[in-house]
């Protein structure tokens, strides 16, 4: 099967320039990088609403933060390692901690980056943002769900960070929000189940949501039945989801494309220890720095393709066999 | 063992006419390089090749064949994304093999797409997140003059990198703490990733900027070899405070096609590699 590729960043932009004609209050900021994260879509159709300020990260979120205080939807963009790490401490004190409507939307998040290596990367975004009380944290699965995402967080008042890539990446679902036929919508806080398990339960986010549903077609053919959670948003936490997933199958496998330390691996982790200590398997990056190379290679080396999942669900059943 | 770069006499013809040979090997391997990577900044890495074969070629001393070598000066490349430039000089230092260099950015290679101190022999600094370099260089210069030592450090600054406020941040503690073993160089190209920096953030009057944060402030063409040499030469006779040297500069130098689409105002050539076919062409025409 050949896979669609699309690019969430693309689907970004192109959607910032939709809500820039609907809502006069939507802002744009970035941190000369709108080529790359494709806010220079908006730049381009909205001059005016636009706002370069130049490379400076921390200026960047604490300006939004004062757009948003006077009644304005800011939504700023950089590279996620530079959004998130340059800033954390402005994006605490003047958009988390007073409550600010602002979109810190960031490109290039992961390591799917590739070639310009670990300076480029950010494996660390998850952990670091849902540990922030108000902060709503978003990893669309692809393209199609970025663009619902997009204006889900329009209409949500209030911060929130959204990580998306640099490559295109697998499409998954059908343009118009759909999967195999099946219309969906995006609600913050609520995942999708994409496939219902009966063995074990995969709960990804990101790319590495096309990844569990290779790794649920693998897993068929081996005669297991494994379920493919889609969770877009990693906070507010969809619990219910978990441990229904729990219930029903009995063993977890997590999948991120972030280190295993606190991620979405992490925020199960903390769910199921308290509520239903089922086994449970984090598939991510093993706290290391990876290195510079074509995406797809990397995520092999460092253990994010669907043959990990695999690896990881005949791991939890062994587990729960006993 | 006596360092490898013994400094020779100032800036005879000879010696300018090596360094402008080496810049331009420099130049042709930095757009080989990114080329072949499918990847990386050809733009960034042409503007500021004269100044790296000045460093690397006259003033700085090291040893190749050790290069952890305590008594060598440093050199940070704060404008990481040139690393193919970086490398390129490197490479041609003897610091590893120039075979390395058609292994950038691929999985396993020595050369990462940003510079890595731990992978790379001969790189001081880890750099490529902008805006780091030069506080890194302060504490350096520091660690130096606390221990008596003569080595001195060198940062090379992107223009665009000077909007980060780090950068400012560093500069003052420089000034406070007089430190003169500390050269900032600015490769001045007048371009950043997203257009010209009158457009996209102004950095003017910057030399008054620069003075005003209390440093010696040198304004030369980054592309005339003597006057590098001379400004590297007058930063290390300035006492008490650290000197900038603010080199007008070229972004795409050398290649006519590269030079023109960035006066265009069009950047695609900061973070785009050129095709196979243009890389031919730039090599024909590439100049010095
Ligand atoms: C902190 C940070 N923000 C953003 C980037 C992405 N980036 C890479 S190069 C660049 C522009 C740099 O412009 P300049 O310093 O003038 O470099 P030059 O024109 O000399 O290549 C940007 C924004 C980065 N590497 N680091």
């Amino acid at each position: 099967m050949a896979e669609k590729l699309s690019g969430t960043r693309d689907a970004y932009g192109e959607t910032l320039v939709e809500l820039g004609s609907e809502n006069r209050n939507i802002v744009v900021l970035d941190a000369d990088l709108s080529p790359s994260t494709k806010t220079i879509l908006f730049a381009q159709k909205f001059p005016e609403r636009f706002f370069d300020v130049g490379v400076a990260e921390a200026n960047l979120v604490s300006v939004a933060a004062g757009l948003a205080s006077a009644g304005k939807i800011a939504f700023a963009s950089t590279f996620s390692v530079f959004g998130v790490e340059k800033t954390l401490n402005q994006f605490k004190q003047s958009v988390a901690y007073p409550n600010m409507n602002v979109k810190l939307v960031t490109t290039h998040g992961g390591i799917s980056v590739g070639e310009d290596g670990s300076s480029h990367f950010c494996i660390e975004d998850i952990a670091v943002m849902r540990s922030l009380p108000n902060v709503t944290v978003i990893i669309p699965a692809d393209a199609v769900e970025t663009r619902a995402a997009t204006r889900a967080i329009a209409e949500k008042s209030g911060p929130v960070y959204m990580r998306l890539s640099r490559p295109k990446t697998p499409q998954i679902y059908e343009d118009g929000y759909k999967f195999q036929g099946r219309d969906l919508k995006f609600e913050i806080g609520k995942s999708i189940t994409l496939i219902e398990g009966g063995d074990v339960t995969i709960l990804a986010t990101g790319v590495m949501v096309a990844e569990s549903l290779q790794a649920a077609q693998e897993l068929a053919r081996r005669g297991i039945r494994a379920g493919v959670v889609n969770f877009h948003t990693i906070k507010p936490l969809d619990k219910e989801a978990i441990l229904r997933a729990a219930a029903n199958t009995g063993a977890i496998v997590t999948a991120e494309e972030h280190t295993v330390l606190g991620g979405l691996g992490g925020a199960v982790a903390e769910v199921l220890v308290e509520e239903d200590p089922v086994p449970m398997a984090r598939v991510g990056i093993n706290d290391t720095y990876a290195e510079s190379g074509p995406w797809r290679e990397l995520f092999a080396k460092y253990g994010l393709t669907s043959a990990d999942i695999v690896k990881a669900a005949e791991k939890v059943l062994k587990r729960k066999a006993k | 063992m006596a360092p490898f770069n013994q400094k020779m006499a100032p800036h005879d013809l000879k010696l300018i006419n090596k360094l402008s040979e080496i810049a331009l090997n420099i130049r042709k391997n930095s757009l080989i390089m990114t080329t072949k990577a499918g990847s990386g900044h050809p733009g960034g890495c042409l503007s500021c090749a004269d100044i790296l074969a000045a460093i690397y070629f006259h003033q700085l001393r090291y040893d190749p064949e050790k290069p952890d070598w305590e008594e060598r000066d440093r050199f940070i490349l704060s404008k990481g994304h040139a690393a193919p430039a970086l490398y390129a000089a490197l490479a041609m230092a003897g610091f590893f093999p120039t075979e390395e260099l058609l292994k950038l950015r691929k999985i396993g290679s020595i050369l990462q797409g940003h510079p890595d101190m731990r992978k790379t022999p001969g790189v001081d600094a880890s750099t490529g997140t902008l805006g780091q370099g030069l506080s890194i260089g302060v504490g350096m210069a520091l660690a130096f003059r606390l221990d008596n030592r003569p080595n001195r450090v060198y940062v090379l600054l992107g223009d665009g990198e000077l909007d980060e406020g780090q950068v400012w941040e560093a500069a003052m503690s420089a000034a406070h703490y007089r430190i003169d073993n500390l050269t900032a160089i600015v490769d001045y190209n007048r371009q950043q990733l997203s257009g010209c920096i009158e457009k996209v953030m102004n950095l003017e009057p910057i030399g008054e900027k620069w003075s005003a944060f209390g440093w010696h402030v040198i304004k030369i063409d980054g592309h005339n070899m003597k006057q590098i040499l001379d400004a590297l030469d007058e930063a290390e006779r300035v006492r008490g405070k650290p000197t900038v040297i603010i080199a007008y500069t070229v972004k795409g130098k050398g290649v006519p096609m590269l030079e023109k689409s960035f006066l265009s105002g069009d950047c695609k050539y900061h973070g785009t590699p050129l095709s196979e076919a243009e890389l031919a062409k730039a090599l024909e025409e590439l100049h010095g």
